[in-house]
């Protein structure tokens, strides 16, 4: 078969560009550990309380440490569920400092659904019978919207709250 | 080594063949229900640009996601599933011939496909499967959404298997002839449509149908989303594949030259169907439950198809520069010139491959492992796939009407249509810029895909995005005038221009072309090496899924507003 002078100088060209580009990729998921999130942890949907974290007590934004922060959510249609406040009303809003190390852990009883910190890299599907967890180091300040970005169903464009970086 | 080569097609009175009129008839049923899903699915389109722009709410109860998953079942399956069938028996019909038997068989594949279609859309117009074209576990719909579309599925193996049968006759009467290239193409798109719709095959009826029934309590939802994903990635490349068979066998004809090279086309072919199936992860990325070793390996698999297709970028400017020059425009770019601009078979087509550069590199960036996670599930992929499918593909499609249903139906392509279809295809390359652009932006604003307008609490990044729904709606209100008009030069090209005989187009290959070497007609080593490769990108993994399996998922469906 009869490969044109200029076809083989575009081809490996172009194979080695995309070569360069899957290394940079590689080395950026194995040596730098940016992964997308796959845990493989199981749990079973129907039973997530079995699971300390989504117990009603530990739902919503925990402090652990000086800048390290867990958020625990249960997600179901068409709610994320971040706990309750002092008064006992659901909490739809969560702040953090900027800066600080965030552990989000994510669970559906239900259907599969999204979460997605808009205009942010958290961005995880919530599928039933696995948590979904990914920590980021929140840098950018300013007012987020937390959204479900994986139809769920009727009230799917309902589900939200927000999430607030200060300085 | 190399086999005799064909004589070229103008030397053979075998090639072109006729088409007689029952093969027409036959043909153009498939493209009949092509053009009636463009017309429904794209006034779904428009239904939701309008309910996304915030000023508009949908009459008598209509859901957005109703409309939604009509608008995704009804073009992404139904009108490229029948446009393709129908062009490709057309192209073996032209190429290697259709017996009376064949013929008949053909007519249950139709039939098998329009029932399944029916059920589908019928269960999606009462309500009863507002689960869009993904159909996620665990959102049940109705039964007869999944019977439909199984049916639809096994309706396309009947014609795949008619194809293959097609070639195989053809094959036993020309001992020792290479296939004709276009049949050759045909047949390697019906392999890979088969072997990657088994996936979706068995996901409906081992898990979805005896669930949705109440037989199976739980269904296992990663399993059924891999298998779907399985299927998922290859039916872009079934869409695409057909445009590609246009580019590189009818396209030179339409412009006055030759085929670039018969066997890189082949091969291309080939490269496309050993790395359109084993990549089915990429969808996946940002998924809990699978290994993300295995994830990135498929990302590479994925990335294997930049091959072909900068194989096949070539071939098309050389197929353009090389007609130029013989034509005797010099300079380094004076061969752009004599492209016939004014003929509509060639420009909507042209335009399809410009639209494919922004598409292609879009898909770059949707594949690459860690930075899917930019864009994953925002509009931006909406935007992706409406320039990749909804621009490159069906641009191409409508290059393809332009000939193929006048030659169909005993009638011409007048210089009226033409120019009407030169309209068209810039309403649409206008309106599709527009929309495509905004989903593009607002989608790396962060905006999500798949959502009916909502203001989220009236945040400021809500109020950002209005502006690109805005434009949204204008483009896509331009698209559906595009439709509209598409659909009138249907018609028109169906029932009403004068009487004649309209050209097929089939391109030849140069008289002093090399011979196409015998190895690449080795059908059975391509199998295998397609099988090996599924197997080795597959095998693992999905071991590991079923190992790591948690409970399986009950049904719901009151979600989606059943119960």
């Amino acid at each position: 078969m009869h490969l044109h002078k200029f076809e083989k100088l575009w081809l490996l060209s172009g194979v080695g560009a995309l070569a360069l580009f899957l290394v940079i990729l590689g080395f950026g998921a194995f040596y730098l550990g940016t992964h997308p999130q796959s845990h493989g942890i199981t749990i079973d949907p129907a039973n997530i309380e079995a699971e300390e974290a989504f117990q009603p007590e530990n739902l919503g934004l925990t402090k652990v440490d000086d800048d390290k922060y867990i958020v625990n959510v249960v997600a179901t249609a068409f709610n994320y569920d971040l706990g309750v406040d002092e008064d006992g009303n659901a909490v739809k809003n969560i702040k953090i400092p900027k800066g600080s190390t965030v552990l989000f852990q994510v669970v559906t009883p239900d259907v599969v659904h999204g979460f997605n910190i808009a205009g942010t890299n958290v961005n995880m599907m919530v599928e039933p019978g696995f948590i979904s967890s990914m920590e980021v180091e929140m840098k950018q300040s300013g007012e987020f919207t937390l959204l479900c970005n994986e139809y769920c169903g009727v009230g799917h464009h309902m589900m939200f709250a927000t999430v607030e970086v200060y300085e | 080594m190399a086999i005799p080569k064909l004589d070229v097609f103008e030397n053979n009175s075998r090639l072109p063949l006729p088409i007689e009129k029952k093969e027409a008839n036959l043909y153009m049923s498939f493209i009949y229900v092509a053009f009636i899903s463009l017309f429904i699915g794209g006034l779904m389109g428009l239904l939701q640009v309008l309910v996304r722009s915030g000023s508009f709410t949908l009459p008598w109860g209509i859901g957005y996601y109703q409309i939604l998953t009509l608008h995704g079942v009804v073009l992404a399956l139904v009108l490229t599933t029948f446009f393709i069938l129908g062009f490709q028996y057309a192209l073996m019909g032209k190429t290697v011939g259709m017996s009376a038997k064949q013929r008949k068989v053909s007519w249950l594949a139709f039939w098998v496909m329009t029932i399944g279609t029916a059920m589908t859309a019928a269960t999606i117009l009462v309500g009863k499967a507002s689960v869009l074209y993904t159909f996620y576990a665990p959102l049940k719909a109705h039964p007869a959404f999944y019977i439909g579309l199984a049916l639809v599925v096994v309706g396309s193996w009947i014609a795949g298997f008619v194809n293959w049968r097609q070639l195989y006759v053809w094959k036993k009467d020309h001992p020792g002839e290479k296939s004709p290239l276009l049949a050759f193409m045909v047949t390697i798109n019906m392999i890979m449509w088969f072997i990657a719709s088994i996936g979706v095959a068995v996901a409906v009826l081992v898990q979805f149908i005896p669930w949705s029934l109440g037989y199976a309590e739980t269904i296992n939802v990663l399993v059924s989303r891999t298998l779907f994903w399985y299927f998922g990635h290859p039916l872009v490349y079934f869409w695409l594949l057909p445009a590609y068979m246009a580019w590189y066998a009818i396209i030179p004809k339409i412009i006055g030259g030759k085929i670039f090279s018969d066997s890189l086309a082949r091969l291309s072919f080939v490269l496309f169907l050993f790395f359109s199936i084993p990549v089915g992860f990429h969808h996946q990325l940002t998924e809990p439950g699978i290994d993300p070793t295995w994830k990135f390996i498929q990302v590479v698999l994925t990335f294997m198809v930049v091959i072909p297709s900068l194989m096949t970028a070539f071939s098309m400017f050389a197929t353009f520069e090389i007609t130029g020059r013989k034509k005797g425009f010099g300079g380094l770019f004076g061969w752009l010139k004599h492209l016939p601009w004014k003929d509509v078979r060639f420009l909507a087509p042209f335009i399809g491959m410009l639209a494919f550069i922004p598409g292609g590199a879009g898909g770059i960036i949707n594949a690459s492992h860690q930075m899917n996670a930019v864009v994953h599930n925002t509009i931006w992929v909406t935007g992706h796939f409406h320039l990749t499918v909804a621009t490159t593909v069906i641009l191409t499609f409508f290059g393809i009407t332009y000939w193929l249903v006048p030659h169909l139906t005993g009638r011409t392509l007048t210089k009226e249509v033409n120019r009407l279809g030169i309209i068209q295809t810039f309403v649409w390359t206008i309106g599709m810029t527009i929309m495509s652009g905004a989903m593009h932006i607002q989608g790396l604003l962060g905006a999500p895909r798949r959502s009916a307008y909502s203001d989220y609490g009236g945040s400021e990044q809500a109020v950002e995005w209005g502006a690109y729904q805005m434009a949204q709606a204008i483009g896509g209100t331009i698209l559906f005038i595009g439709i509209t008009l598409m659909v009138y030069i249907f018609i028109k090209l169906t029932f009403f221009s004068p009487k004649g005989e309209e050209e097929f187009p089939i391109a030849e290959e140069e008289e002093n072309a090399p011979a196409t070497p015998m190895w690449l007609e080795n059908w059975k080593l391509w199998v295998a090496i397609t099988v090996a490769l599924i197997l080795f990108a597959y095998t693992i993994p999905f071991v590991d899924i079923i190992q790591n399996s948690p409970p399986g998922s009950p049904p719901f469906d009151w979600p989606i507003g059943n119960s």
